[in-house]
């Protein structure tokens, strides 16, 4: 208990504008609240009962000025809201380079996957210097994934995937904690994101890599996509999405990202979303041109596979992915 | 003496008369329902207390040694539950409200006093209900019910709570449709909208917020218990439902159920502030538009709740700026409660200490409401102690203030009794020293990333986890006192004149306590709210010096 932090550390490029926010907002409620006191206060010792004070032209109201006020009012909320805004609006939408990471909680842990390869459970090792952008879901209730560190948090919604994004400013170590409340060992459901100079990152990548392999040979090696690519044969999926004469399915090749003509004339974007969506529940957007002969499977793929399963198609649209 | 006090010392006040316990468990009198009000929503205070009590214990430590994990849930479900459905919501409104409002707008009664009657028991099968969850071993949601955590993985006995909580949903529900009937039939002659105390207008808004936000709740609530109970996919993804359906329905009542809570607060103070400056307050017009504004408002605003819960960034928007218009009315408020000052004659008696009081953690409650509205600094501190220390001071430090301020302002008036002064004093302040003590290091261990509803936390944190229980000592001591000395009162206190405030108000034309049927003749307002110059029963009533009786314009107005 000999700890005494005042804040928390700032560690991601976010962190200095929401402090920045923050501290703002903080002065100017410290000059409100002590205007507003120290007034209450005055008037209040001044033309307390039976003080010599001039009471002559007490004013039971004033429109204008009350008008004032009010104007003054939304005109600040309006300047808070703005400042806010902008800040939430850089921590929305992540930079085009970033590095992926996948995030799955479920109760009471995080299960985090790199594209790269490594899997890791309550622990995210990332480069300083990137842009990372995380997409999110959970595989029971709700979930939220929290570093103080790095002011961002993200809910993780069963059945949604939601992102987030941060740049890691400093290497160390960071809390990592469940912030959506979801049952007896939330407050256990925490965990530490290790920020490390690129060439440590890189070099803790070679080694996941190396380790997995060794760990169990076929299954737990390899990428996300060629984790993916296993299960897409190994679940059929290639039955169907062949490409060529024999093919009933749509070829799902440079699929990611483009837009997607349904059966009832309307359009999809397709993304994560949209792939999960087709798995699990394909008969809610039909691909024109198709007969809707793919089976759901809902409860044969864990969310995971369903991130991998991603990654796969994802590699698809990449030149030079595997083949189908 | 003027006529009513004639004529009321032949009639026993509404205390008085018969004494049975069936005569209580059986009136329609509003005073009566409001003492019987005061003595549940008191007990349920307590019973939240204590789990407040053990909250605070276990968070001494950073390990999680004084209860388990599950107790630990249980306990601040409890606590939020009984705290929030049956202790702030019905506390000022179905305590202060249902004494006053007939007194204050010259009525014999509430528009329908059996439905009224059936209010208090609908809350009490709903309390009753909340505490034989609590003894079946309690329930683990949280006060929020998130799904779909409440309807398919909690333990505990979810549907009896959701039952609870419905059923005092409905509790509310009457309470408010009551308030709005009588508010718009019974008043006196000469008692016209403009007239009414803010604490009417107050209570007004207060009631259409209860019929309009409750229902949603109510419907919210139940679609869980289906859930839960029969395996219909609402709101569980894995069988087609939407979690963040219910987040929606829920923050579309419980947002406006803050206001639900805190209007009425808001009306006490304009009384107080009238009453203990001894003028009339500064723009009646714009504090009662002010009550209506809010409660407008405060139905749009529920998203400010849902940042970070995968709403889309421009819904967030919306509700953003939303939120930052709902703090004008309530700014306006606390700029005319502050000009009410000007030129007055500021007595500081205990009721004026806890409206002071009020005003300081209402200040903090606020700006802090501001912060949270704010988009990027939002995401950081949702679901951590600031908002913890946010929401209470706004719904527990400068309600329960208003709640206090209030009691002492009209304890004389529902007993007939004054109460000792200096312990009442003492209590206000070490009320606002141990509130602060208690709920700003939670701003501070909640801005470090400290998330709420831990059982266990990292070590660093633990230095504001025993500042904050040390204060809760203190605290707990102030909200105490009253108790004693108040009951002190009713045996030992000095007997109360009519109007010992020297305030302005039709209730303080009746005898201290009321008679059953509140007026012997209907008053007739022949002055404006708070208008000391023409209001009968006021010492300073046309200029006359104290000393003079000046009862005689009542009797010159009927
Ligand atoms: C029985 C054949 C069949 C199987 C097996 C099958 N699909 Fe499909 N899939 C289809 C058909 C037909 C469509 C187009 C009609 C529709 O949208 O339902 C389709 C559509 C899709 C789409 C949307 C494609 C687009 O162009 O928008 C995706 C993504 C997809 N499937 C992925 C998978 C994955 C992953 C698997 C394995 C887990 C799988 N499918 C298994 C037949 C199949
Ligand atoms: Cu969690
Ligand atoms: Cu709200």
């Amino acid at each position: 208990m000999q700890e005494f932090p005042i804040l928390p550390e700032r560690a991601s490029t976010i962190a200095g504008e929401v402090d920045a926010l923050f501290w703002g907002l903080v002065a100017f409620s410290v000059i409100a609240a002590s205007a507003v006191i120290g007034i209450v206060l005055y008037l209040a010792i001044k033309y307390r009962a039976g003080s010599a004070a001039d009471r002559s032209g007490r004013v039971e109201g004033n429109f204008k000025m009350e008008l004032a006020w009010i104007a003054t009012a939304v005109v600040l909320g309006i300047a808070v809201f703005t400042a806010g805004a902008k800040v939430y609006f850089d921590t929305v939408y992540a930079p085009a380079d970033a590095l992926h990471v996948y995030v799955v909680g479920k109760q009471w842990m995080w299960k985090i996957e790199h594209p790269e390869g490594p899997r890791e459970i309550n622990e995210l090792h990332v480069p300083v210097g990137r842009p990372v952008r995380l997409t999110i879901t959970s595989q029971d209730v709700i979930h939220s994934f929290y570093v103080p560190e790095f002011r961002i948090k993200m809910d993780a919604v069963p059945g949604r995937y939601t992102q987030a994004w941060f740049q890691a400013t400093q290497p160390g170590v960071y809390h990592l904690f469940c912030a959506e409340y979801c049952g007896t060992e939330h407050s256990r459901m925490i965990g530490r994101v290790v920020a490390m100079t690129p060439a440590d990152y890189e070099a803790w990548l070679e080694s996941q890599k190396a380790g997995a392999v060794v760990a169990s040979a076929a299954t737990a090696g390899g990428t996300m996509a060629s984790r993916g690519e296993q299960l897409f044969v190994g679940l059929g999926c290639a039955s169907c999405h062949v490409q060529g004469p024999q093919a009933r399915g749509p070829s799902l090749v440079g699929l990611m990202g483009t837009e997607v003509t349904l059966a009832d004339g309307s359009t999809v974007v397709a993304d994560e979303a949209y792939i999960r969506e087709s798995i699990l529940n394909p008969a809610a957007k039909i691909v024109a041109g198709w007969t809707p002969v793919m089976p759901s499977f809902q409860g044969l793929v864990s969310e995971e596979d369903i991130f991998q399963l991603i990654q796969y198609i994802q590699s698809l649209s990449r030149p030079g992915g595997a083949s189908q | 003496m003027n006529r009513i006090a004639t004529a009321a010392s032949e009639e026993p006040s509404y205390l008085g008369g018969e004494h049975s316990i069936k005569s209580w468990l059986l009136t329609k009198d509003h005073k009566r329902i409001a003492v019987l009000y005061l003595i549940s929503v008191t007990l349920f205070f307590i019973v939240g207390g204590i789990a407040a009590l053990l909250v605070r214990l276990e968070l001494l430590t950073p390990a999680g040694d004084l209860l388990t994990a599950d107790g630990y849930n249980r306990a601040f479900t409890v606590h939020g539950i009984v705290m929030i459905f049956f202790f702030l919501i019905p506390g000022i409104p179905a305590v202060l409200g249902n004494f006053l409002i007939p007194l204050m707008i010259g009525a014999r009664d509430l528009a329908f006093p059996r439905i009224n009657l059936l209010s208090w028991y609908l809350y009490i099968v709903g309390g009753l209900i909340a505490v034989v969850t609590i003894l079946l071993g309690g329930v683990d949601t949280g006060w929020t019910f998130y799904t779909p955590y409440s309807s398919v993985y909690a333990n505990g006995a979810v549907v009896l709570t959701g039952l609870a909580a419905f059923v005092a949903g409905f509790s509310s529900i009457l309470t408010g449709l009551n308030f709005i009937v009588t508010i718009h039939k019974m008043r006196a002659p000469g008692m016209t909208w403009f007239r009414l105390p803010l604490f009417v207008w107050a209570h007004y808004a207060t009631s259409l917020i209860q019929m309009l936000a409750t229902p949603v709740v109510a419907l919210a609530i139940l679609l869980v218990v289906i859930e839960r109970a029969f395996g219909f996919g609402i709101f569980d993804p894995a069988v087609g439902g939407d979690p963040v359906l219910f987040q929606h329905l829920f923050w579309f009542y419980s947002h406006p159920a803050v206001y639900i809570m805190l209007l009425p607060g808001m009306g006490v103070m304009s009384e107080l502030m009238a009453a203990f400056s001894r003028r009339r307050v500064f723009g009646y017009h714009i504090i009662a538009f002010s009550s209506l504004a809010i409660a407008a408002l405060g139905f749009l605003v529920w998203g400010h709740h849902m940042f970070v819960s995968s709403q889309s960034p421009y819904a967030g928007l919306v509700f953003s700026i939303l939120t930052m218009m709902v703090a004008a009315p309530s700014a306006i408020k606390v700029f005319n409660w502050t000009a009410t000052l000007h030129k007055a004659e500021v007595r500081f008696d205990a009721p004026m200490l806890y409206a002071l009081g009020f005003l300081g953690l209402f200040l903090i409650g606020g700006l802090t409401g501001v912060m949270l509205g704010t988009l990027g600094l939002d995401v950081h501190v949702h679901d951590t102690y600031f908002v913890v220390a946010h929401f209470h001071y706004v719904m527990v430090g400068a309600v329960v203030m208003a709640f206090l301020g209030g009691l002492h302002f009209w304890w004389p008036k529902m007993f007939g009794r004054m109460y000792p002064q200096l312990p009442a004093r003492i209590s206000a302040v070490l009320i606002f020293i141990g509130f602060n003590a208690t709920f700003f290091p939670q701003f501070v261990v909640g801005y470090l990333g400290m998330p709420r509803r831990y059982w266990e936390y990292v070590p660093e944190f633990q230095i504001y986890h025993v500042m904050s229980t040390m204060g809760s000592f203190v605290l707990g001591v102030g909200y105490l006192l009253p108790l004693i000395y108040l009951l002190w009162s009713l045996r030992y206190g000095e007997k109360a004149s009519e109007n010992p405030w020297d305030a302005v108000g039709v209730e303080w034309l009746t005898p201290s306590p009321p008679t059953s049927h509140n007026f012997h003749e209907t008053p007739t307002v022949v002055w404006e709210a708070y208008e000391h110059e023409m209001f009968p029963g006021s010492e300073v009533a046309s200029g006359r010096p104290a000393a003079v009786p000046s009862h005689s314009r009542l009797a010159e107005a009927d």
